[in-house]
């Protein structure tokens, strides 16, 4: 079953299981091309495993994956990439001990043309190939707002400034879909603005669909053109950003039930020693 | 061709590359022929007949009886990687310490005719010896060369560990020789019990017996003290160990301490089985055991006995049935290489060993 | 109180009694090591060498090097710079050290310790007690041991236009006095340097007055340096522009070239040989490089590749009943139609132990691919395959290459041989690290998940990495078999794949010039101090240990490791002080980010 034209990720009713645990129970997502789309939930969800199951990092127990069409559950992570997605990492995975230009530059891998025997003898075409690399990487860094710095190492840099610098060695690679994976963890509310306007600016200037997960309502509610709701695995809900907000399966996922809330803070409020933990639906 | 064109052309091709690459052919062919070798062997020799069950018997209980010392080693390895996230190189040559010093005991009593007049005394004082010393070895080195590299990461530790093989190596050799010490020989180990109308030698029961006695002390006191549950915890989650006030750095001396110990025992054993000692006679069953413990399950106490014990048998067994029925020359010359695929083996296609639990499939 | 209570007070209070505890301390380790020494038996090997003929043997100066030692390491922990305040520690620690040698005196002459320890035999106990006995001679020990402690703090405290001159004259004279052979070949050529040689050496060594000569002449000559010239120097040093302090700086390396390469030429042949091997692990060393260092592969079974190369060459060029030309209808090829077929022939073996390998990691790889060496060593060692491969007496016969008519017999023409192949080898490597090659192998040492998510193709790139890694020895194996004329299975022992492990990681990972120097030390030097050779092992295990924990990134590293070195000490800095008593864990099989 195919999905609509315009879908530019699918999967169908896709299944993870670690031994005994069912990460993510028969999720079924829509990504619409050109649109920035949210998977929240509370912690425990299965979010960042969606992640490493689209990149093929894990192999899914059951389910199918489409990407502009075509399945690519089954295939290894660097023809993902290669396909045209790609990903930055909850707790940044930049390489630390070699300068931003170079992180840059081995984002650009898939699309240099040399061959290591061209390397061997220096051929025109490889010092071509490296001199077009380098202007790109270039251009990378003036976008993710380094210019200049090149040569710092990645782990000299600021902690917003390693942020958006894993977001262009993901972009060098010319990604049609970008994962994001909690882009504004560890920020405050200036950076997490910043963060948000280079997301959109991103997604502007290369043309890429953005599949984000977050914790910050601001960022999701924002931002999002879409938004996906998980808990225990499980998608609870799904629809543009005010819609979510009133949802009751999503308020009671994050907060317990509405009732058994009331409940609580009764309780509290009027003095006597709770009997019972509210019960936790779900 | 543009690179983003490029790109849109990548998917169609990428399918049929996806489901079975180039490497999991080679991979199937591994097993394959490992196969092949093992049944074809196997049904070989036993068409050929050339060995009668006596001598299956023989194969059979000499292959228990190195399998219960690979078990020894081996849990001085499972134990130190539980703990500490580390191979231990040096292990094999810390049996040999424990060898070589009773060697100079057993040679003594011996000389003196203690070693045949008071046998059970006489043992014990040569495992007092071998075991003391072994056992100090491993917390000197876990002291000195292990505990600077506790927290790095990467390649120094293990660069360390072989560092501390050689100097373990080439110390004994500096200071005893580089000959080979004969071991003792003693009436009383050179006769045989008849168990279910079979001899068995003496000697390999006397190790046998050895070994599953202090295995069990070892697991009494993983399971039952405070220190081996101190044991279990830091291999299990170093940091909330610690968090709970267990003193880290003492249970991982008292690891090293353990797995010396049951080294040490191993030497002497291996040393009388085999008549000898030298300075290098650590290297190759440090090896086989490491083997064994990945074979069993790195980490798991039953998984190093289980797997020693395993690797003894195919051992023993295995050039008599695979590798003759498959018509070659003097198989006994790749028993090693028994070991070693067998090794290379399980670090493929199971690292996490037969007891080790099986996780999610990543790919390759 | 009487004075002497209070003295004695003084003399315990905490900073007095936590300087005498280290002094003790100090002093027993030094003494344990001296003790070590003696009892492993370099002692008695360094005894045979003369630094000074008849008067001062190597192993003398290693015991006046422990004295002395004594002094500076109490010396080098104290913050005052006055001298006086050192004696009383330095003697304690130089008298316990002396103290502890006494005992071994004393113990050897009481009991038959030669029974177990076969190294202290009669005569180290002569030569350890000045032939005095034990007690005369321990008691000398103690003296000269807390003297030269004295002598040894005197020294660090003096001033420095003092010191520099002293350590350098020092360090010539024993130069000049161990490696007299050497040096003596190398001054024969003619008028001025033969003379000199001849006024301070006699054939079996450096005399006394040639001691003295070398002493004063290094001494002043150092003296002058860092008196006059030194500052001058280094001020026009600083005066140049960046562009011309690279130059400066690349001409140092090209200068350390041309002395490698006119050796041989200058030293006579002997050196030549030795220099070949350098130069063979050289080539392994870069080959392994490409795996370890760059790609961070840790292969322990890179040996089997250098015999693949060494066997090919064996098999297609001998003169012998194993080789292809006598039971096929190949011919007998000459080397350089060899060679290429042997590199082929490793790189496929490389790829071959590449792929089964592919899926595992960290110390797994290691012990993994160091039984796939072994497996190797024990088949080619085997009577199955003796018929081809010549069992363990090994393919002998193999003739030395010839270029037109002429023939590379002399160990210094196989040196250059291996010397334009090394240039080579350097190259490719060189190009190969600043490549999109050389950068993909950098991301999957530094994370490879990462690396496979921006679309490196891990299967290729590590197979890459086998596969020229492997060629490179290959090469190295095929020089081998012509150097040796004959193969043999015990020149391929697990110990090649860890000498070369370790000469990387001395010199220093993932850089070229480490490689080298790396050869220099752990190849170079044991060879060149033949007696040693045994110890060898000794040395890299020591010095394996100590590299790692000194100077972990090697001697001469490339910028890159240093950083990650530096990177991960921090880390194990950051983690003593937090008080997490464990390991990281390592990025071994086990998955990442199954949070949620």
């Amino acid at each position: 079953m195919a999905p609509a034209p315009e879908t530019i990720l699918a999967t169908e009713r896709l299944t993870m299981r670690f031994g005994g645990l069912l990460a993510v129970n028969q999720l079924d997502l829509n990504v619409r091309q050109g649109a920035i789309h949210s998977i929240i939930g509370p912690n425990g969800a299965g979010k960042t495993t969606v992640f490493n199951c689209i990149m093929q990092n894990l192999q899914i127990s059951a389910g199918k994956i489409w990407f502009r069409g075509e399945r690519i559950d089954g295939l290894t992570p660097d023809l993902v990439a290669a396909a045209g997605v790609s990903r930055t990492y909850q707790n940044i995975r930049l390489f630390r001990n070699v300068t931003a230009m170079e992180n840059l530059l081995v984002g650009m891998h898939l699309h240099l043309r040399s061959h290591w025997w061209g390397a061997l003898v220096n051929s025109p075409h490889t010092r071509r190939s490296e001199r077009k690399a380098h202007d790109e990487a270039l251009k990378l860094l003036r976008f993710v707002g380094l210019k200049g710095r090149g040569d710092l190492l990645a782990r000299n840099l600021a902690y917003g400034e390693q942020r958006r610098l894993e977001m262009g060695r993901a972009l060098a690679t010319q990604p049609k879909l970008l994962l994001l994976d909690e882009p504004t963890a560890g920020m405050n509310p200036r950076e997490t603005s910043e963060m948000m306007a280079f997301i959109r600016q991103a997604r502007d200037a290369f043309d890429v669909t953005i599949l984000l997960i977050e914790h910050q309502m601001r960022v999701v509610m924002g931002m999002s053109d879409v938004v996906t709701v998980l808990d225990h695995g499980v998608k609870i809900a799904e629809g543009p950003p005010d819609e979510i907000q009133s949802d009751a399966r999503v308020i009671e996922a994050y907060l317990g039930s509405p009732n058994a809330a009331r409940a609580a803070f009764r309780r509290a409020t009027a003095g006597r020693r709770s009997p019972r933990l509210p019960n936790h639906g779900g | 061709m543009t690179d983003v064109a490029r790109g849109r052309t990548l998917i169609p091709k990428l399918r049929s590359l996806s489901r079975f690459t180039f490497v999991d052919v080679v991979l199937w062919a591994l097993r394959i022929s490992v196969l092949m070798v093992v049944v074809g062997g196997s049904v070989g020799t036993l068409i050929k007949g050339r060995y009668g069950a006596v001598q299956w018997l023989e194969f059979l209980t000499f292959g228990v009886t190195m399998g219960s010392l690979y078990a020894l080693v081996a849990l001085g390895y499972t134990m130190v990687y539980g703990v500490l996230r580390l191979i231990n190189f040096a292990h094999g040559d810390i049996m040999m310490t424990g060898a070589f010093s009773g060697y100079f005991v057993a040679s003594a009593l011996a000389g003196r005719g203690f070693l045949d007049r008071d046998p059970v005394l006489a043992m014990l004082a040569i495992m007092a010896v071998a075991v003391t010393t072994s056992t100090t070895i491993a917390v000197l080195t876990e002291r000195l060369a292990y505990r600077p590299f506790r927290h790095v990461r990467g390649l120094a530790p293990l660069i360390c560990a072989i560092g501390v093989s050689f100097f373990l190596e080439q110390t004994f050799r500096g200071a005893f020789g580089a000959g080979v010490r004969a071991y003792p020989d003693p009436k009383w180990q050179k006769g045989a019990i008849s168990v279910l109308g079979y001899a068995v030698p003496i000697l390999q029961i006397m190790v046998v017996a050895a070994a599953l006695v202090s295995m069990a002390i070892l697991y009494l006191i993983v399971q039952r003290t405070k220190m081996g549950t101190a044991m279990r915890a830091v291999s299990e989650d170093a940091d909330a160990a610690a968090l709970m006030g267990i003193d880290v750095d003492r249970v991982i001396v008292f690891t090293f301490a353990l797995g010396g110990a049951m080294a040490g025992i191993a030497g002497v054993c291996y040393a009388f089985i085999f008549k000898q000692v030298y300075f290098y006679m650590g290297f190759t069953p440090g090896i086989k055991a490491f083997g064994a413990a990945v074979l069993g399950g790195i980490g798991s106490v039953p998984g190093a006995m289980l797997g020693g014990l395993f690797l003894g048998i195919v051992e023993s067994v295995g050039p008599a049935l695979f590798l003759d029925g498959i018509g070659i020359p003097a198989p006994y010359q790749l028993r090693d290489l028994i070991a070693f695929i067998l090794l290379i083996m399980v670090l493929i296609f199971r690292p996490y060993g037969i007891l080790g639990e099986r996780m999610a499939k990543k790919r390759a | 109180m009487s004075a002497a209570a209070v003295d004695l007070a003084e003399r315990v209070s905490p900073g007095n009694r936590s300087l005498f505890r280290r002094a003790l301390r100090v002093g027993l380790i030094l003494g344990v090591v001296a003790i070590y020494g003696a009892t492993i038996g370099i002692l008695p090997l360094m005894d045979a060498r003369w630094v000074i003929v008849d008067m001062v043997s190597l192993g003398d100066a290693a015991l006046i090097a422990i004295g002395l030692s004594a002094g500076v390491l109490i010396a080098a922990r104290t913050r005052s710079l006055e001298f006086w305040p050192l004696v009383p520690p330095s003697l304690v620690a130089g008298g316990v050290a002396g103290g502890l040698l006494a005992l071994l005196a004393l113990a050897m002459q009481a009991f038959p310790l030669r029974q177990i320890f076969i190294a202290l035999s009669p005569g180290l106990l002569k030569s350890l007690t000045f032939g005095l006995g034990a007690s005369r001679g321990g008691a000398v020990l103690i003296v000269a041991g807390a003297s030269l402690a004295v002598l040894g703090a005197a020294l660090t405290r003096a001033p420095e236009g003092l010191r520099k001159p002293a350590a350098a004259g020092l360090a010539f004279v024993i130069v000049f006095g161990v490696f007299q052979e050497l040096i003596q070949i190398m001054m024969q050529s003619g008028g001025a340097i033969n003379a000199l040689r001849q006024s301070i050496y006699t054939w079996e060594g450096l005399t006394l007055a040639g001691a003295l000569i070398i002493f004063f002449l290094a001494s002043g000559a150092a003296f002058v340096w860092t008196g006059w010239l030194r500052g001058p120097a280094r001020e026009r040093f600083m005066r140049l522009s960046p562009a011309q302090k690279r130059t400066a700086k690349s001409a140092r390396v090209v200068v350390f070239i041309l002395v490698l390469v006119l050796l041989p030429v200058v030293a006579g042949s002997y050196i030549g040989q030795v220099m070949m091997l350098v130069g063979l692990y050289i080539l392994m060393g870069m080959g392994l490089n490409l795996e370890v260092g760059l790609a961070g592969l840790l292969d322990l079974g890179f040996v089997a590749f250098f015999a693949v190369g060494a066997y090919a060459t064996a098999i297609l060029t001998a003169d012998s009943p194993h080789a292809l030309a006598s039971y096929t209808a190949i011919p007998s090829l000459s080397y350089w139609a060899a060679m290429p077929i042997a590199v082929l022939a490793s790189i496929v073996v490389g790829i071959l132990f590449g792929i089964p390998v592919l899926g595992v990691r960290g110390d797994y790889l290691a012990v993994a691919t160091m039984g796939l060496g072994e497996i190797v060593r024990v088949v080619v060692q085997s009577d199955m395959a003796a018929p081809v491969l010549g069992g363990a007496q090994g393919i002998l016969q193999i003739p030395k290459p010839r270029m037109g008519g002429f023939e590379l017999a002399d160990p210094v023409h196989l040196f250059y041989l291996t010397l334009a192949a090394s240039a080579v080898a350097a190259y490719f490597a060189w190009r190969l690290e600043n490549s999109r090659l050389g950068r993909a192998w950098m991301a999957i040492r530094d994370d490879e998940d990462v690396a496979q998510g921006l679309g490196v193709n891990l299967v290729k790139v590590k197979l890459l990495a086998y596969g020229l890694g492997a060629a490179f020895a290959g090469l190295a194996g095929s020089i081998f078999a012509v150097m040796l004329t004959s193969v043999y299975p015990s020149s391929f022992q697990l110990l090649v794949s860890i000498n070369v492990l370790a000469l990387i990681i001395v010199g220093g990972m993932g850089s070229l010039p480490g490689v080298m120097v790396g050869a220099l030390a752990l190849v170079g030097l044991p060879e060149l101090l033949r007696e040693f050779g045994e110890f060898r092992f000794l040395f890299y295990g020591a010095a394996l240990i100590i590299m790692m924990r000194v100077r972990p990134e090697g001697l001469w590293p490339s910028a890159t490791r240093r950083r990650e070195l530096r990177d991960e000490a921090g880390e194990a800095a950051l983690g003593e002080l937090e008080g997490t008593a464990t390991r990281p864990a390592p990025r071994a099989p086990d998955l990442q980010d199954t949070e949620p």
